[in-house]
């Protein structure tokens, strides 16, 4: 019997919202697949263009980004960076041949655990319907930085 | 079968490799000019912005960025139906005519001249930009980097970069030139009509002064009866920015004129499977493969090819030179294509004389450089004469304005057949039975193919006396049989 | 040979706008000359492949390496120039991130050629494509492999130095021509290896001659669309202008040209990805909260991955497109 596609999804989260309502479906016993690996910001509107590619190109069959409520922000305002980020994102992501629904946002406030849990859910099974992404870069390898403009280089055995 | 393979091809712009194969008896029995690379940009432009692609395109070549920026200007101008308001055809034609200025000096004084000036079996120390310098002088040195900098002065104050210049949007230009870089670029017009002239005398005391030049440049070895095509204006005067595209057959009678937009009539290209390059043809008159003659759809866009195909220049200087250079090589069309050199020059000061008289004119200062397009676009063609050929741009968008489509015929694309026939012709006339394979010989054969400046003339001013230079012949089971080493420690 | 350290320069998947730059450098090109020994540089001067695989190994001092790698010839090359070269620098924008060549990674090799090989003028009823080995009746020719995905120079080897810009402004190569030649003559040490040369540490926002203000953008509009005001940040007024996310050292020649920067200096100092930085800001001066009106004012950016990535897909983080790497 042919093993079963466990998708990968890294989840960057906001550390007074949708991270606590992670944590909070923890302490609440509320069951949500382990696919998702979760990365805490301090806002979500932390989250950087870049953060999104290199899940992708390490791995990752998915990406969601999740923070506080529009309205709710900690900081204000910034979740709505957020957002304009993640649409502009998809838009490129799918010129790239990345499916849009690989990079999905969720606002969740510290209180729906449930919510959180139930939307994890559902996405990993949208993604494990989808199947992998097999990013390939002939290979990248995220090691050795030396030198380089951006910061990066692979140096090839 | 023995094979001599050159490889890279240099002293041009862009990667190119000769395989000369020869019979048991020293003879040539074939010879393959392939080209290796293959970019792509007809396809990595689709899905792009339509007023991009005159950036974009740029980069297809960095020694004439400026025709694929006005070509692809052009075409964007036609894919929105929108006529450019009249300052902006004058400061865009004379950025070009300043980039010829430069591009042709390049050409002449580093790369076609130094096998004229030097002569053909100079030694490889010598054939190069500095044994001219040598020879005729270091004057000379000064007087082509001023050119070279004139030029690319103009070219940055129209075109807002040295090199990939970026002004050129659909409606016009994004922006005018001042009163003190008008007369800035005035002045250096008319220097540049000097220089130009210069160069012309310089040619005919150095090359048409000598016997043995002019038996070279007459001879049959470089020579190809084939179809000619430059664009003209609506007097039939040669230009470079604008008009129609004239066919003259091998005998000098005009096949016709096509608009931009009527290039898919007269142009088809025809495939091999051993190289990335296609070999355009005129359709009118058929594929018939790597031949010469009037039943050959085979036919070369270059300096020469464009005087064939006019009646003549439009400025008076340079009608002078094109009537003089008919009249010393027999009338019209002329096939030799070693004159190619000569007819450069000749456009060089054409080139020269238009610059200044664009610049002179009252509305050059205009501030009426752009206008918005208000049609909705679609699809254009837009047409240059690059230095090295007829340059062809066609663009296909959606209503955004989006890149669907694309379609480049590229200035020395349109000479690789008669460039392919040319090496070939060369090798088989230098390489015979018994004749010992030399450097000069080799050198002979990539001297057909200079001529028709392929892309790249290189300027450089530090050609070095010792060029490394080693060729090695294998026969058949790999073992060497004759090695050529100069300068190889 | 005349006991001067060896030069070399060579061009990928190219254009030759560096070399016309390297001369642009008008009289700067003698002092090469002067300091130099010239012993491979296609494009100039008559030596073959043969004769830098005849060279020792380290024996050229300083190599120029433009272009991109497209095929197997570029990488080949690139190895064997490595091995000849003491100092190897990644030249233009081509060999540090990919250059324009790079776009083709949006799409993949078979189509790049299919399209080529069947345009509209293209007489080709049998469907002919290059072969890279092909039988003569004389003997077999070739033709070099085109990979799936274009690369930038230290994909391939490493690489000592990187000299961005498209091509490197004159003005900046003439800078490190007379320091390459301090260095010579023990008047100055070279940077660390690994270094950017010839251009800021900065982005080009901080050369631009523009004024700057809050950014907040309800509509993206393409630059023949309207006329800008010549003293106002382009951003600021809507139109798509990469010079936050490009590194300074170009002295925004396109701004100043009342053209919008198009990122060919590439990545700036601490950054990973370009085109990723260059979204980051771009969405971040969105003046909307509305995700329906933002999906409006985004369809003023009618190709994200080509206008943010223009010269830097090869080197960016996800290198390609899935296209690519489909045959």
């Amino acid at each position: 019997m042919a093993e079963q596609f466990e998708p990968l999804v890294i989840g960057f989260t906001c550390n007074w919202c949708s991270y606590r309502a992670a944590d909070s479906a923890g302490s609440g016993r509320l069951k949500y697949p382990p696919n998702i690996r979760l990365i805490r910001l301090m806002c979500s509107g932390r989250i950087d263009t870049t953060f999104v590619l290199k899940a992708f190109a390490n791995g990752a069959d998915a990406v969601l980004i999740s923070g506080c409520h529009p309205g709710d922000c900690h900081y204000v305002e910034q979740n709505y960076k957020a957002q304009s980020r993640f649409l502009l994102m998809r838009r490129m992501l799918a010129q790239m041949g990345i499916e849009p629904q690989r990079l999905q946002l969720l606002w969740a406030s510290a209180a729906e655990g449930t919510i959180f849990a139930a939307e994890v859910t559902r996405m990993v099974e949208e993604i494990r319907a989808l199947g992998p992404l097999q990013w390939k870069t002939d290979g990248y390898v995220p090691s050795s930085v030396v030198g380089h403009p951006s910061g990066l280089q692979e140096v090839h055995a | 079968m023995q094979r001599i393979t050159i490889d890279p091809i240099t002293r041009l712009e862009g990667h190119g490799k000769i395989e000369i194969f020869l019979n048991d008896d020293g003879s040539v029995a074939n010879t393959y000019f392939q080209i290796p690379e293959l970019r792509g940009f007809e396809r990595f432009c689709v899905g792009r912005p339509i007023e991009e692609m005159a950036v974009i395109t740029g980069r297809i070549c960095g020694v004439c960025p400026e025709a694929h920026h006005m070509a692809a200007a052009k075409a964007a101008d036609a894919v929105y139906h929108v006529e450019i308001p009249r300052p902006a055809k004058l400061l865009r034609e004379l950025l070009y005519s300043a980039f010829y200025v430069t591009d042709h000096t390049t050409h002449f004084y580093a790369l076609g001249g130094p096998d004229f000036v030097m002569g053909p079996d100079a030694p490889v120390a010598e054939r190069n930009i500095l044994g001219v310098i040598h020879k005729v002088g270091l004057e000379i040195a000064g007087k082509v980097l001023q050119a070279r900098k004139a030029g690319h002065t103009v070219i940055e104050m129209i075109g807002g970069r040295k090199v990939h210049p970026c002004t050129s949007i659909p409606g016009g230009l994004s922006k005018g030139i001042t009163k003190e870089q008008r007369d800035e670029i005035e002045k250096m017009g008319r220097w540049a009509i000097e220089f130009a002239q210069f160069s012309l005398k310089l040619f005919g005391d150095i090359v048409l002064g000598n016997k043995a030049y002019v038996d070279l440049i007459l001879g049959d070895i470089y020579t190809h009866r084939t179809y000619s095509i430059g664009t003209v204006d609506e007097n039939n005067k040669v230009n470079f920015y604008d008009g129609k595209v004239s066919v003259v057959d091998p005998e000098g009678k005009r096949l016709g004129k096509y608009a931009a937009s009527e290039y898919t009539d007269w142009i088809a290209e025809h495939v091999e499977p051993w190289t990335y390059l296609k070999f355009p043809y005129l359709k009118k008159v058929g594929w018939k493969g790597f031949v010469d003659g009037k039943d050959s759809g085979v036919y070369f866009a270059t300096p020469l090819s464009r005087l064939n195909s006019a009646d003549g220049m439009a400025t008076p200087l340079a009608q002078a030179e094109y009537e003089k250079f008919y009249k010393t090589l027999g009338g019209k069309p002329v096939h030799q294509r070693l004159t190619i050199h000569w007819a450069r020059l000749i456009e060089l000061l054409y080139a020269a004389e238009r610059w200044v008289e664009l610049v002179t004119d009252p509305e050059i200062t205009s501030d009426n450089f752009r206008t918005i397009p208000t049609e909705k676009p679609m699809e254009g063609v837009g047409i240059v004469e690059a230095p090295r050929g007829t340059l062809t741009h066609h663009y296909w968008t959606d209503e955004r304005g989006i890149v669907t489509k694309a379609n480049l015929i590229v200035g020395t694309t349109n000479n690789y057949a008669p460039i392919t026939m040319s090496i070939k012709k060369a090798a088989d006339s230098f390489i015979k039975k018994g004749v010992v394979v030399s450097e000069g010989i080799l050198n002979r054969v990539e001297m057909a193919f200079r001529a028709y400046d392929p892309c790249f003339g290189c300027a450089t001013h530090s050609l070095p006396g010792q060029m490394p230079l080693q060729v090695t012949i294998r026969d058949a089971r790999g073992e060497v049989v004759q090695v050529l080493r100069q300068f190889c420690d | 040979m005349s006991g001067k350290p060896k030069f070399a320069m060579y061009w990928a998947a190219a254009c030759g706008g560096c070399e016309i730059a390297v001369l642009n450098t008008n009289e700067k090109i003698l002092d090469v000359d002067a300091n130099f020994d010239v012993v491979f540089w296609p494009v100039a001067m008559d030596a073959k492949y043969k004769d830098v695989e005849a060279m020792e190994d380290k024996s050229i001092l300083l190599t120029l390496f433009n272009g991109a790698i497209r095929n197997d010839e570029n990488e080949h090359i690139a190895h064997l120039l490595r091995k000849k070269s003491q100092i190897l620098v990644a030249f233009g924008a081509c060999a540090t991130q990919g250059g324009i060549p790079g776009l083709a990674n949006l799409s993949n090799t078979k189509s790049m050629i299919d399209t080529a090989f069947h345009t509209i003028s293209t007489d080709n009823p049998d469907g002919i494509t290059p072969q890279t080995t092909y039988k003569m009746p004389e003997g077999d020719i070739t033709i070099p492999t085109i990979y799936p995905a274009v690369k930038s120079l230290n994909q391939v080897v490493p690489v000592d130095y990187f000299m961005p810009g498209c091509p490197p402004e004159s003005h900046q190569i003439a800078a490190v021509i007379d320091l390459v030649i301090q260095v010579l003559q023990g008047k100055a040490q070279l940077p660390l290896t690994g270094a950017v040369i010839g251009a800021g540490n900065s982005s080009v926002c901080e050369e631009c001659t523009r004024t700057r203000n809050e950014k907040k953008i309800k509509q993206f509009t393409r630059i023949q669309d309207f006329k800008p005001d010549p003293n106002l940040c382009l951003l600021e007024q809507g139109i798509l202008c990469c010079g936050s996310a490009t590194r300074s050292g170009c002295g925004a020649v396109c701004p100043k040209a009342a053209v919008p920067c198009v990122g060919c200096y590439g990545a700036t100092e601490d950054s990973p990805d370009q085109g990723a930085r260059l979204l980051n800001a771009v969405a971040s001066v969105i003046d909307s909260r509305d995700p329906a009106e933002i999906e409006k004012i985004l369809d003023g950016i009618p190709d994200p991955a080509g206008m943010f990535y223009r010269f830097g897909m090869a080197g960016s983080l996800l290198r390609a497109s899935k296209a690519a790497w489909k045959e």
